[in-house]
């Protein structure tokens, strides 16, 4: 354990000031861990590194770590990357984003990232609220469940960022909870290295602003129900449609090693310029 | 051996929009992200023609204008000159980007075309409607650099000036254009490339434990690498201290903004661009901008013909605003008038830096149409 927090120390910021600001029982920083083991395997540079992210308590990330990183604006975390992984494809472009910077003000931009198949690693964070704002509902907060503008419950039904992103041809889309470290290690490493874009949707639990107003009684609670409800997705797709609802499908959803835009950019320039045989 | 270099410039017909491309692409210009809307399109579509031939030209096509912007920030950030286009309604979505360029020092150049609004407006109408909107359209106090262009050669080297500008002051730079200029073709010179200056950004000598990106220095500008260069650093739309890190502290934060305007305020002589036109003997002087500002440059030929005192003033740099040359004018002349394509967006700062010493005329066309020369003689003359 004293080795893996050691792993971690190296990559953070020691100029910049702790304390941080999630809560106690986040999970972001259980992804951030992840996220950093992940790195590290992959043997990439710190300099190589640009790790991007939107508004919001995911959007707080990339101040801690030793990369080069960006605080963009609400929702258009991607497009920043869009121009960053362009500029120069040599660099690693990771873009850190919550539900509600992923699918609602962003949404627009997730689909189309996916739709061009950038080269980039993209993490969201689902916690399925507004943390940072106080706990509003966001396009993924559960039908029925409460959040402070939806008191009587979420008549909406619910975005799964997964299956979108699947839908709008990313290269690799997975799913892993915080309870899954190693999984999610595994997966966030292949999210890495392959090439296109790729996506992982981290369920992270948020007990200050979802727990408490959806009657998990301590943050302990929530990540046992996550425990307990998540199921590997070959499970998942035996089970009877009626109790799919009630668990978090986890592992790989698709997986394919098409070229990224910027790798096709360049064989064009080839093609257009002649020195493409 | 002594031989005399032929000069590289040459002559072609072009439209305003493809004079901006000529201009981008000599001042260094190597990415293009935007999203079409009339009546700058056309920039966009040469660009897309055009920046893959070279080595290192990137043209996308983003999803939306506010992701056109962000595309262009973030190659900004990885070390290219990089621009965007856009009109209107497109513009009024960008706002929060610019802000973010602004806070976050990134060089970029944002081309408008104006056409009439509000809202879709009249997409191939001219107007000048977006003057204070390129100055304070995006929240929150910021310094920023507006730029404006009446001719397609003008087109081209404000294109060029608005590059210079943004990397020597790490600072968004906006072009305004307005649909008559962006769409009239006509003969310009595209000047040989040693011919020309270009500034581009500093980069730092430091070693990067020594780097601070938003540091407090005389020029109030940072030395800035590309990301990627070895120089981590953290970019960030909160107000942040010398280091690039979040901060609420008083003085911090006083100090910061007071850098960011400082640092275009204290070279405000270098970014003004005017043109001073039979202004030594004017009598009545005309302040005019963008295409209005050709249709004033014959009405004061026509005055001049007829025994009349009139000079013109044209503004292509509009903000910082040109506030001593408007000043010298205003106590020069007996009265001065100022046409635009708008309900007043520029005779409000004439009026504002007035304070009682001249008359201050205006003609305010909105209905689409240019303002014609005969238009502007009619009210010069009457004083």
């Amino acid at each position: 354990m004293a080795k893996v927090t050691q792993l971690i120390h190296d990559y953070l910021r020691h100029s910049k000031k702790f304390p941080h600001v999630f809560c106690p029982g986040c999970g972001h920083g259980i992804v951030l861990g992840s996220l950093i083991r992940s790195v590290h395997a992959q043997d990439i540079p710190k300099d190589d590194i640009v790790l991007v992210a939107g508004i919001g308590c995911s959007g707080r990330i990339p101040v801690y770590v030793d990369f080069n990183t960006v605080h963009t604006t609400h929702g258009r975390a991607l497009t920043f990357a869009t121009g960053i992984k362009l500029a120069n494809p040599r660099l690693k472009v990771i873009v850190i984003m919550g539900d509600g910077d992923a699918m609602s003000i962003g949404g627009n931009h997730l689909i189309h990232a996916a739709r061009r198949n950038i080269g980039l690693t993209t993490l969201v964070l689902n916690n399925h609220i507004y943390g940072m704002t106080g706990g509003q509902s966001s396009s993924t907060t559960p039908f029925g469940c409460y959040s402070t503008t939806t008191p009587y419950g979420q008549m909406e039904k619910e975005f799964d960022i997964a299956e979108i992103s699947k839908a709008c041809g990313a290269n690799f889309v997975a799913r892993a909870t915080v309870m899954q470290a190693n999984l999610m290690d595994r997966l966030i490493s292949t999210a890495l290295v392959n090439p296109g874009f790729n996506l992982v949707e981290a369920i992270t639990p948020c007990h200050t602003q979802f727990g408490r107003k959806n009657k998990y009684k301590s943050t302990v609670d929530m990540y046992k129900w996550l425990k307990k409800n998540s199921v590997s997705m070959e499970k998942y797709k035996e089970l009877p449609p009626e109790k799919q609802k009630d668990v978090v499908s986890t592992g790989v959803l698709t997986h394919n090693e098409c070229a990224g835009l910027e790798e096709r950019y360049v064989q064009m320039r080839l093609k257009i310029t002649g020195e493409a045989k | 051996m002594a031989t005399t270099k032929k000069k590289k410039h040459k002559e072609i017909f072009a439209l305003g929009n493809e004079a901006v491309v000529e201009g981008a692409l000599l001042a260094g210009c190597d990415f293009y992200a935007g999203y079409p809307i009339t009546p700058s399109t056309e920039i966009a579509e040469e660009m897309a023609r055009r920046l893959p031939h070279l080595e290192e030209g990137v043209f996308i096509q983003m999803e939306d204008e506010i992701a056109g912007l962000g595309a262009v920030i973030g190659a900004s950030l990885a070390g290219r000159k990089a621009m965007t286009a856009t009109s209107g309604p497109g513009f009024s979505l960008m706002q929060e980007h610019i802000g973010y360029a602004s806070i976050t020092e990134t060089p970029l150049v944002l081309v408008n075309v104006m056409r009439a609004g509000p809202s879709t407006g009249m997409p191939t109408s001219p107007a000048q409607g977006d003057v204070q909107q390129a100055r304070w359209g995006t929240h929150g106090d910021h310094p920023i650099i507006v730029l404006s262009a009446g001719d397609v050669q003008e087109c081209l080297e404000m294109t060029v000036t608005a590059f210079n500008f943004a990397e020597k002051y790490r600072t968004p730079v906006i072009l305004l254009l307005d649909e008559v200029t962006a769409h009239t073709r006509e003969k310009i010179t595209i000047p040989d490339p040693e011919d020309i200056y270009v500034c581009s950004r500093l980069l730092p000598s430091m070693p990067p434990e020594w780097y601070m990106p938003f540091e407090d220095n005389m020029r109030g500008v940072s030395a800035m690498p590309p990301l990627g260069s070895g120089y981590r650093y953290h970019v960030t739309g909160l107000t942040h201290d010398d280091h690039g890190y979040p901060t609420s502290k008083p003085k911090e934060v006083e100090s910061f903004i007071n850098r960011i305007f400082r640092k275009i305020d204290q070279f405000f002589y270098d970014i003004q661009i005017v043109d001073e036109i039979q202004c030594e003997d004017a009598e009545a002087c005309i302040i005019a901008y963008g295409c209005v500002g050709r249709a004033a440059e014959m009405a004061v030929q026509m005055a001049r013909q007829q025994g009349e005192k009139v000079g013109l003033l044209k503004l292509k740099t509009l903000f910082p605003f040109p506030r001593p040359f408007v000043e010298k004018m205003l106590r020069q002349c007996s009265s001065v008038l100022v046409p635009e394509m708008n309900m007043g967006q520029i005779s409000r700062e004439v009026k504002r830096v007035n304070q009682g010493q001249s008359k201050v005329n205006t003609i305010n066309r909105i209905d689409g149409q240019i303002i014609t020369p005969g238009e502007i003689l009619k009210k010069i003359l009457k004083g």
